[in-house]
């Protein structure tokens, strides 16, 4: 049996499963819950300065983008940060804690940008004993009007700054957390480094309008007949989150800074994905947003069978092992050549492949009596979109054509070596091949 | 109080909400919700087969997908462009065997869209909001003639009506509609829709209809060709065929036609006699209706017995699962031989069949089943309409539903090549009427 545990910074938790800082970490009734139903960790909602407490809308704080049988496939929020007193959120965090010595249980932080701000909160989050701290520089609506949030994590120089700050005041494990509406994930990830962070996770939510309404023409979510834009989540960012995650796992500035990955993780397939980039552990919201907590057991018995099956007797055993495959485009090998190939006994003759390649792609499917598709093997360039159009899961396949063969599309003999931009004749900067 | 059991032909067998539950909807309306999730489920085939299998070539796929898109209302003009009675099509048609059967869903998982119930939600929709969603083009001056308000009829009514002619409808029958009104089980037309359905189509313009007016009996052929521009021969077969066998004036035997046209106009279903043994000869749909319908009434034995084998039977897999369903017992492969009884109708005497080279012929072997009632469901016959020729008791059309004689045309169940469908007949109406507008304008 696989063993789920995770040490991630020194902070020791039973999976590698942690719910994100978000509306279900709130107080401590819902962590609790969230505990007894099995989560590794909690990163308690954003904690934001002494005083009076923040505001919300008293109006929708969501919107959603549905997909079939109104699955939710992405969420917005306009909430900010925790709105109730500071003093409530320690001392419910520091009763949790104690109650669960075995979970990670971590503060996630907005305060001004502002060192004596930093440093009033810092030793107060101290004596709770939580295992650490989030820095919140991620959250892009309307904390980030007032300078926090996303406004800080949009500046490399600030996050290098409040990360020196909260090491300098704080002796627990600091993670940066990082807002993905940014040009390139390496420089704030970099900045944290350079601040000392122990940590990023990532990513945080993104900016959007989730739809606008045809009749009042407001967008959504709407309040009394406005709306401004939220941050996005839920599964539709995945495919963002995970390459924001594999820049910061192999560029040379940020490469072995611990990950904690967030990003539309919904089943324990897509928790494998992300630490398969390199993240130590994963942070959830909008599934359990969305199902409740008890999606944790599906996440623990999926990943834990998995690993069985594949041998892995730790999580640390994959961590990270999808990193040296990510590559630049320039490094991808020109040589491998693939054909589409249909199973004929597979297709149920629906035909999208077809309109696809013929509205597309490079008409490189046949449409024969009977409604049979064939692959023109002179024509298909191996794009993979009759793949990804086709209902029938593993009816169409790519077959990589063998070396020494030959491609009758360009009539070159397929060469067994690697061949890439970097040494291609077209390419004026090539090096030419010793 | 009469019950299932009451020897005899009776009426009120069963209560009145159980005869209500019994004539339910059988393919009850889709929400907006299922319609979504049932739209969903289309893969929007590439020159699909759906379309191909339609006989009115809906663009089923193009449909679904206003549907999905949360446009039914635009669903159902791209169906009414197509299929004027899509209506009724959505309830009636064998989807089983047309679009439903060449969905590729059905090939792969055996669970095909649901394109009639889908078809209906998106019809239900726009008919619902009343006014018709076409307009007429500029009058021509042109008059066309239509003998028959059924579905031939009416689709080629609505055409012509489309294109600026002036059409009459001739229609023998108080009520428009043709079978969809006076020929089809009820639970598949609930709430008075064949009738609705009828003057939602002549809502157009330009259309009127002439109620008791039989061709043969109030006026001939030769008077339309010379008072009009055009004729369309839409009447459907009027006779039944007989039972050619000894018995066969016993009282307790009827057609099924008959049976069904009764009902369908019966205020009250409690007051519609019915036997306790009810028996039908046939295998198409209309025996199937009958059956149905006796059982939904009270009748506590119902048997289709049907000449051939299964595999022969006009009534699609489903009718035949229906009916069993319901609790008809079929029966195949055997024959009326005798009809036992001294004034009123007690057995059939039934022989086996088989098949040879010369046809159908009996064993020897035969059998009885004890019957109050006996339904014909043997099928339709045209008669003679005078100067048209005929073929196999039918109408022989070429093209667009061309006869023999200039500026008359014919389509629906009395002419030749059709499959007895209401789909089949609105295809041909719909034709007839484009080739007449041509030969017109042309």
């Amino acid at each position: 049996m696989a063993d789920l545990t995770t040490d991630f910074l020194g902070i020791r938790s039973p999976n590698p499963f942690w719910l994100a800082s978000a509306p279900p970490t709130d107080k401590e009734y819902n962590v609790r819950r969230a505990f007894e139903a099995g989560w590794g960790g909690v990163v308690w909602k954003t904690l934001g300065a002494e005083g009076p407490p923040v505001v919300n809308v008293n109006g929708p704080r969501y919107g959603v983008i549905h997909g079939a049988d109104r699955r939710v496939l992405g969420l917005n929020n306009i909430e900010l940060i925790t709105d109730r007193p500071l003093e409530v959120n320690l001392e419910e965090m520091a009763r949790v804690k104690a109650d669960y010595p075995d979970r990670a249980l971590i503060a996630s932080i907005m305060v001004p940008c502002e060192e004596e701000a930093w440093k009033a909160i810092l030793p107060r989050v101290a004596e709770t004993n939580a295992d650490g701290i989030e820095l919140n520089f991620g959250c892009p609506h309307g904390m980030s009007e007032r300078g926090m949030g996303s406004a800080v994590g949009q500046v490399p120089e600030y996050i290098e700054m409040v990360t020196r700050w909260c090491k300098q005041y704080y002796d627990r494990p600091v993670i940066v957390k990082l807002t993905p509406n940014i040009t390139d994930i390496r420089k704030p990830a970099a900045a944290a480094r350079n601040g000392g962070a122990d940590a990023v996770s990532l990513i945080n939510t993104i900016n959007s309008i989730t739809s606008v309404d045809l009749d009042s023409f407001s967008p959504e979510p709407s309040i009394d007949g406005k709306g401004s834009h939220g941050g996005y989540c839920g599964p539709a960012v995945k495919p963002i989150a995970l390459s924001m995650v594999s820049e910061i796992a192999r560029h040379e500035a940020t490469r072995g800074l611990p990950i904690s990955g967030i990003g539309g993780v919904t089943t324990w397939r897509d928790a494998a994905e992300f630490m398969a980039l390199g993240c130590g552990t994963v942070q959830v919201c909008t599934a359990a947003m969305t199902y409740g907590f008890r999606i944790v057991e599906e996440m623990c018995a999926g990943l834990s069978t998995w690993m069985d099956e594949k041998g892995y007797r730790n999580v640390s055993d994959f961590v990270g092992r999808a990193v040296p495959n990510v590559t630049d485009w320039k490094n991808l090998n020109l040589n491998y050549v693939a054909k589409a190939r249909i199973d004929q006994d597979l297709c149920i003759k629906c035909g999208r492949c077809y309109a696809a390649c013929e509205d597309t792609s490079h008409q490189a499917i046949a449409m024969k009596p009977g409604r049979v598709f064939e692959v023109i093997d002179a024509e298909c360039v191996a794009c993979n979109l009759c793949v990804d159009v086709c209902p029938v899961e593993n009816c169409i396949d790519m077959v990589p054509m063998a070396a020494g063969s030959t491609d009758p599309r360009t009539g070159r003999v397929v060469s067994p070596e690697h061949a890439d931009w970097t040494t291609h004749p077209n390419n004026p900067a090539a090096q030419a091949a010793e | 109080m009469p019950t299932t059991t009451t020897p005899g032909i009776a009426a009120g067998r069963l209560p009145s909400d159980m005869l209500a539950e019994n004539f339910l909807d059988l393919h009850p309306p889709m929400s907006a919700h299922e319609a979504q999730v049932a739209a969903d489920r289309c893969y929007f085939c590439h020159d699909a087969p759906c379309v191909t299998a339609c006989p009115t070539g809906i663009d089923i796929p193009l449909f679904i997908r206003e549907i999905g898109a949360g446009r039914p209302d635009a669903a159902a003009r791209e169906i009414f462009e197509a299929n004027i009675l899509g209506g009724m099509c959505a309830r009636v048609c064998p989807t089983e065997v047309l679009c439903e059967g060449a969905c590729v869903r059905e090939a792969a998982e055996g669970r095909p869209v649901e394109i009639g119930r889908l078809q209906r939600h998106a019809t239900d929709e726009l008919m619902s909001r009343q006014g018709h969603p076409f307009a007429r083009a500029a009058a021509t001056g042109k008059r066309v003639a239509v003998v028959g308000a059924g579905p031939a009829g009416l689709a080629c009514a609505h055409r012509l009506a489309l294109k600026g002619h002036e059409v009459v409808i001739l229609e023998g029958a108080p009520k428009p509609g043709g079978l969809n009104e006076y020929g089809i089980a009820a639970y598949k037309t609930v709430d008075d829709f064949a009738a609705r359905e009828a003057d939602w189509i002549i809502g157009v313009g330009g259309i009127e209809i002439r109620h008791g007016r039989w061709l043969g009996r109030d006026f001939t052929l030769d008077e339309l060709t010379s008072d009009y521009d055009a004729v369309f021969l839409g009447m459907g077969l009027g006779g039944v065929n007989a039972l050619e066998v000894e018995g066969a004036q016993l009282e307790g035997t009827g057609d099924a036609v008959g049976f069904i046209s009764e009902l369908r106009q019966a205020g009250d279903l409690s007051a519609l006699p019915v036997g306790r043994r009810v028996v039908v000869i046939g295998g198409g749909m209309t025996a199937v209706d009958c059956a149905v319908q006796s059982k939904a009434l009270g009748a506590e034995e119902v048997t289709i017995v049907y000449r051939r084998e299964r595999a022969k039977m006009g009534a699609s897999c489903y009718e035949q699962d229906l009916a069993a369903s319901r609790g008809v017992r079929l029966v195949f492969e055997a024959m009326p031989v005798r009809l036992i009884g001294d004034d009123r109708l007690e057995a059939v005497e039934f022989e086996y069949t088989e098949a040879g080279p010369e046809g159908l012929r009996g064993t020897g072997e035969t059998f009885r089943l004890a019957a109050d009632q006996l339904f014909r469901a043997v099928g339709q016959t045209l008669g003679t309409v005078e100067g048209v020729e005929t073929a196999h008791g039918k109408i022989v059309t070429q093209g667009s539903g061309r006869t023999n004689l200039d500026k008359v045309w014919a389509g629906g169940d009395c002419a030749l090549g059709g499959d007895d469908l209401t789909v089949t007949a609105v295809a041909q109406g719909r034709d007839a009427a484009e080739d007449i507008h041509s030969m017109l304008t042309g």
